[in-house]
């Protein structure tokens, strides 16, 4: 099965126009459209562009960006705390495929709606958002590709 | 062989730390901060913190406490009343009262905490001011009057008039919220003893509070703890003393029944 996420690209898109129009303040940023595929998997780069290891390495540890840290175990010595709320992933690039790994980084509730791990790549449906956070996504298309790319990496010994 | 960052090495003495301290749970001095399932803040606090707690001289918030005592006795407000002028020996007359808040108040038609309580003598018997919230006074009062409660049982009501603001409080406590996208339940029912980065997830009970945190340098109240979690998961935090604060301190306070008043305690 095949379904486009999120299904309100094309209006918000239409809002955003609208607004600039209007000259309306804050607005949700556009995201970029992409596909799940067999509700598993998110296949292609969100950007079209391949992702930055190093970079990504950077992101999982900055606190106000990945913070992928906050919750796993990463091979990433020199930081001193790693969290086990969520898996190891020392060797998640090994077990899961990039798509996968895209998917889970993207928004991890589609897979599970109960699970902790904050949609990296949605900006609504939130409850009472701080208001200078309104609107945003955690990362941007090209960090989550960054993210990912960083992942992929990880492939145990 | 598997390659382990030293960093897992050192959070996971810290897991030992606390699973230190569920075997300690047969022994004598840790035995009371356990009820069932039920565990206090203190047990996953490191040693050297709970030994700052264990002693009233080392224990910093009772520089806020010792001044409420001042307070106690000081007649303030058109009306020339201290709270002793009513209420005699805080020893006596205070005894179990921290336990049992926030309770319902009829005037008002809603539940109100310790910290409104107290204000509301100033404002009604003793026609002075309200104190505001996290000033010296209104902290070092609460935890006073909460501290003459220690080691008594939590206890609030949650039938009759408190029921819609419980059933309120409860909806808080797992809506999730930010742009994290996350509920109090998510860090404190699902992952207490997990390591978030630096920080070990306690159960989030409030028997403690108000409580002096390393990290603030101060006192704080349990409505300043709640603002703290709401604003690290990105959502916009209530006001100090908002019903949905109160609601919220009447869930979680029923969540840990039983366990007993540790006010002032310490915190990392
Ligand atoms: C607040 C906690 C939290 C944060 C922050 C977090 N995760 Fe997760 N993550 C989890 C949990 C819990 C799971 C387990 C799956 C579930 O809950 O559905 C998980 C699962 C995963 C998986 C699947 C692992 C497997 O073996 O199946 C990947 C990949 C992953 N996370 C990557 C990341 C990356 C990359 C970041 C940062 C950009 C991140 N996570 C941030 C909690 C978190
Ligand atoms: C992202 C994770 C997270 C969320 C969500 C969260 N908290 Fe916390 N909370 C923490 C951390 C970390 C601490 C400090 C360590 C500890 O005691 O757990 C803490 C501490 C507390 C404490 C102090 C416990 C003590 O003994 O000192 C209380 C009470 C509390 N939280 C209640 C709440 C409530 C109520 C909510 C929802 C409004 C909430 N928390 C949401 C992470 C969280």
């Amino acid at each position: 099965m095949r379904h486009l996420r999120p299904l309100s690209v094309t209006l918000t898109a239409l809002a955003m126009s609208l607004g600039l129009l209007l000259g309306a303040g804050a607005q949700a940023e556009e995201l970029v459209k992409y596909q799940i595929v067999g509700g598993e998997s998110i296949d292609k780069s969100l950007t079209g562009q391949p992702g930055d290891p190093v970079n990504g390495r950077k992101l999982a540890i900055n606190r106000k960006l990945g913070n992928c840290l906050a919750c796993h175990v990463l091979p990433i010595p020199e930081q001193a705390f790693h969290g086990n709320v969520g898996p190891d992933l020392s060797e998640a690039g090994g077990n899961l495929s990039e798509g996968e790994i895209r998917l889970r980084v993207v928004d991890s509730k589609v897979l599970n709606p109960d699970t902790i791990m904050p949609a990296f790549y949605r900006n609504d449906g939130f409850e009472r958002v701080m208001k200078k956070f309104q609107g945003k996504t955690m990362l941007s298309a090209q960090q989550v590709e960054d993210v990912v790319a960083y992942i992929m990496t990880l492939k145990g010994n | 062989m598997r390659w382990r960052p030293i960093a897992v090495v050192l959070g996971f003495g810290l897991f030992i730390g606390a699973y230190g301290a569920v075997l300690a749970q047969g022994d004598g001095k840790m035995a009371k901060y356990f009820v069932g399932d039920l565990r206090t803040g203190y047990t996953f606090a490191t040693p050297e913190t709970q030994a700052i707690q264990d002693d009233d001289f080392a224990n910093p918030a009772f520089l806020w406490v010792d001044y409420a005592v001042e307070l106690w006795e000081d007649p303030s407000g058109d009306a020339g009343k201290a709270c002793s002028d009513c209420h005699g020996a805080a020893e006596d007359t205070m005894k179990g009262v921290g336990a049992r808040y926030p309770v319902y108040n009829a005037e008002l038609g809603k539940p109100i905490n310790l910290e409104q309580r107290i204000n509301k003598c100033r404002v009604d018997n003793m026609q002075a001011k309200a104190w505001k919230y996290e000033s010296r006074e209104l902290l070092g009062m609460t935890a006073y009057v909460k501290s003459q409660s220690r080691g008594m049982p939590v206890q609030v009501q949650i039938d009759g008039p408190m029921a819609p603001f419980y059933e309120k409080g409860k909806a808080f406590y797992f809506q999730r919220r930010g742009q994290l996208d996350m509920a109090c339940a998510n860090c404190h029912e699902g992952n207490a003893g997990n390591m978030i980065r630096a920080n070990l997830l306690s159960q989030g009970q409030s028997n403690g509070f108000p409580l002096y945190r390393l990290k603030w340098q101060k006192l704080g109240s349990l409505h300043r703890r709640f603002r703290g979690c709401n604003k690290q998961v990105r959502a916009a935090p209530y006001g100090y003393g908002s019903d949905e604060y109160v609601n919220l301190e009447l869930f979680v306070a029923n969540r840990g029944m039983g366990l007993p008043v540790e006010t002032p305690g310490v915190r990392m």
